[in-house]
């Protein structure tokens, strides 16, 4: 459905060429999810606006929906939908009719087009609203006329850019919702790019990571984080004998990043209970691990053998935030903070 | 990688009906918020408006002008319509274009002249409605109605009106998502140009050098063209160079507008 070669795109900036997107090559077949995961500025949505044929790459070659989009855009732009960034729909336009010129831009009938917009105005809730006009919409009904506007055509390939970007949880939940079900129903592509970590991690099957302009990472979300993170096993011991501890976890073969405390580094978490329980006057030993849960009874035994007592264990899964920490030495949120603007 | 396309190409007839289809829908979706509340349409004529009123008194019994001030001076509005009127239309592009709709509209299929040229029919349109409704108030005050003429004097007034109005958008694609970069070439062109044309007082009264420099102005031969359409002259060879300069807008504004859209790259 997507495949890309080397598509690169330089733009200049003051006299400067700024790289934002170097040679990427992406291969997504037909009826995957695939999220496009990236701190901002790391070429997510250049590389989206080249797939949707609004910016032409510099080099490389891309076929979307089997259109090569620098030959046949128009064939590509048929085929396709999109929701982009900002608002989709024109301030001053009625809802209703900017959906049934959506579907008359795409070569509907206006019998057909006025079928399908009331269609969708059903589906999305949109019903209560067709004649007003765009601009007094709240956010999330505006975000949901966006989504309409992209479905007008049924695209058998739908791209959307940062779709939950300024949605409240209730709406990001409702936008999920239909993609989930535009999935289920019809078979569609959808490929997506986001920031948001957990988005990533529990609505795609497939992720790719974007850093710089290069994808340094595709994978599903489970095997991203097993491979390139790892669970982080916390084990509390008795007073002083967290040196010993951190020596046997070091025999367990896939066992890295091995770090010795009084309090394991997030704190915060929900096992940090202050005044009581057994963290007073114990130490604390924290490590990477593959397969955590298989690994912490080998762990607890091999502690008892030595004869160390075990106050207290935890597993925590990584979250897709560690795995980009782990490839690039920086944390997703960090990076969105100091690489702003694209 | 040549994959055909499932969707087959049209014939030329169906082409050329297909691109028509298209102008139309754009035009008729730019149209429809003008339908239900015409704020473009009243909003284009407000300066003009002002110096009808305000300036065209002062007019009066001014030599050189003929027997009727209004005469004189209400042809050459009708041209300053176009420049601040239409001239400004580009501006609802950049709001498009920041807020995200003009990107939708361009991953659709739809022909990007189609998108051009639809916009810029509502454009024309709004000015002949503007110049009928101009006309028509200030008959009353005087300006005589030569039905041939004022007919031509508006059929020319829409060329112009397509000239500026592709112009104005080829501006606002040009100047991507920068209001001010926007208005401050619209303004830096639009004073001169109203000015060395001859709209509010006869450049010809003025000295040498200006009259020149009026003559490098294609809003001069409209400001004249106009005048003898409704003065009723319509062999007048002022209107064939009124006819030429408004040709020559038109072409050249749709050229840089579709050339304009065809480049838009958000």
């Amino acid at each position: 459905m997507i495949h890309t070669r080397g598509l690169t795109r330089h733009f200049r900036v003051k006299g400067e060429i700024v790289e934002a997107v170097r040679g990427i090559d992406i291969d997504v077949e037909e009826g995957e999810l695939v999220a496009f995961l990236g701190p901002n500025g790391a070429g997510k949505s250049t590389s989206l606006r080249m797939l949707t044929t609004l910016l032409p790459p510099t080099a490389g070659t891309a076929t979307v929906a089997s259109c090569d989009i620098r030959t046949d855009p128009l064939g590509a732009r048929r085929r396709i939908g999109y929701i982009g960034q900002g608002r989709g729909s024109g301030d001053q336009f009625r809802v209703r009719d900017e959906l049934v010129f959506q579907g008359r831009f795409h070569g509907m009938s206006r019998a057909a087009a006025r079928r399908r917009a009331d269609e969708l105005l059903a589906t999305l809730g949109l019903e209560g609203i067709a004649t007003r006009v765009a601009s007094t919409l709240s956010g999330g009904q505006r975000r949901r006329l966006d989504i309409a506007l992209g479905l007008m055509h049924r695209p058998e390939l739908l791209f959307l850019d940062e779709p939950s970007t300024g949605l409240d949880p209730h709406n990001r939940a409702n936008l999920w919702e239909h993609i989930r079900r535009l999935r289920e129903e019809h078979g569609t592509t959808i490929f997506l790019t986001t920031h948001y970590l957990d988005e990533a991690d529990t609505m795609a099957e497939r992720v790719m990571i974007i850093d710089h302009g290069r994808v340094i990472a595709d994978d599903t979300p489970e095997r991203l984080k097993s491979d390139l993170a790892g669970d982080r096993i916390t084990v509390t011991v008795g007073k002083g004998e967290d040196a010993r501890a951190a020596e046997i976890a070091a025999r367990i073969p896939t066992a890295h990043e091995i770090t010795t405390g009084r309090q394991a580094p997030d704190a915060a978490g929900p096992s940090a209970a202050p005044q009581e329980g057994p963290d007073e006057g114990a130490d604390t030993v924290t490590f990477r691990v593959k397969n955590g849960p298989a690994v912490l009874p080998e762990l607890v035994r091999a502690l008892d053998a030595a004869g160390l007592w075990t106050v207290a264990t935890e597993v925590r899964r990584p979250t897709l935030d560690d795995v980009f920490l782990a490839l690039t030495g920086r944390s997703l949120r960090e990076s969105d903070q100091t690489q702003e603007g694209a | 990688m040549t994959t055909a396309t499932a969707v087959t190409a049209p014939g030329p007839l169906g082409r050329a009906g297909n691109f028509l289809r298209e102008v139309g829908l754009v035009f008729a979706r730019e149209i429809s918020p003008e339908l239900r509340v015409p704020i473009g349409l009243i909003i284009g004529m407000l300066q003009p408006l002002i110096f009808l009123v305000l300036f065209g008194p002062l007019l009066g019994g001014m030599p050189g002008l003929g027997e009727s001030h209004w005469q004189w001076f209400v042809p050459g509005i009708l041209v300053m319509i176009s420049m601040f009127g239409t001239g400004a239309a580009g501006y609802g592009v950049i709001v498009e274009a920041g807020g995200g709709s003009l990107e939708r509209v361009l991953v659709t299929p739809l022909s990007r002249a189609a998108m051009l040229i639809g916009r810029t029919l509502k454009e024309a349109l709004t000015l002949l409605v503007q110049g009928v409704l101009i006309t028509l108030l200030m008959a009353p005050f005087g300006l005589r109605i030569h039905a041939a003429g004022v007919a031509a004097g508006l059929a020319l007034l829409v060329v112009v009106g397509v000239g500026v109005g592709s112009l104005s958008f080829a501006l606002a694609l040009a100047a991507k998502r920068s209001p001010s970069l926007f208005w401050a070439v619209q303004q830096f062109a639009q004073f001169p140009l109203l000015l060395t044309s001859g709209v509010l007082l006869p450049v010809e009264a003025g000295p040498a050098w200006l009259a020149a420099v009026s003559r490098f102005n294609p809003f001069t031969y409209l400001v004249e063209a106009e005048r003898a359409l409704f003065a009723g002259d319509l062999a007048a060879p002022v209107v064939g160079y009124g006819a030429l300069a408004a040709a020559a807008i038109a072409a050249a504004g749709l050229a840089l507008g579709i050339r304009g859209m065809r480049r838009a790259t958000l």
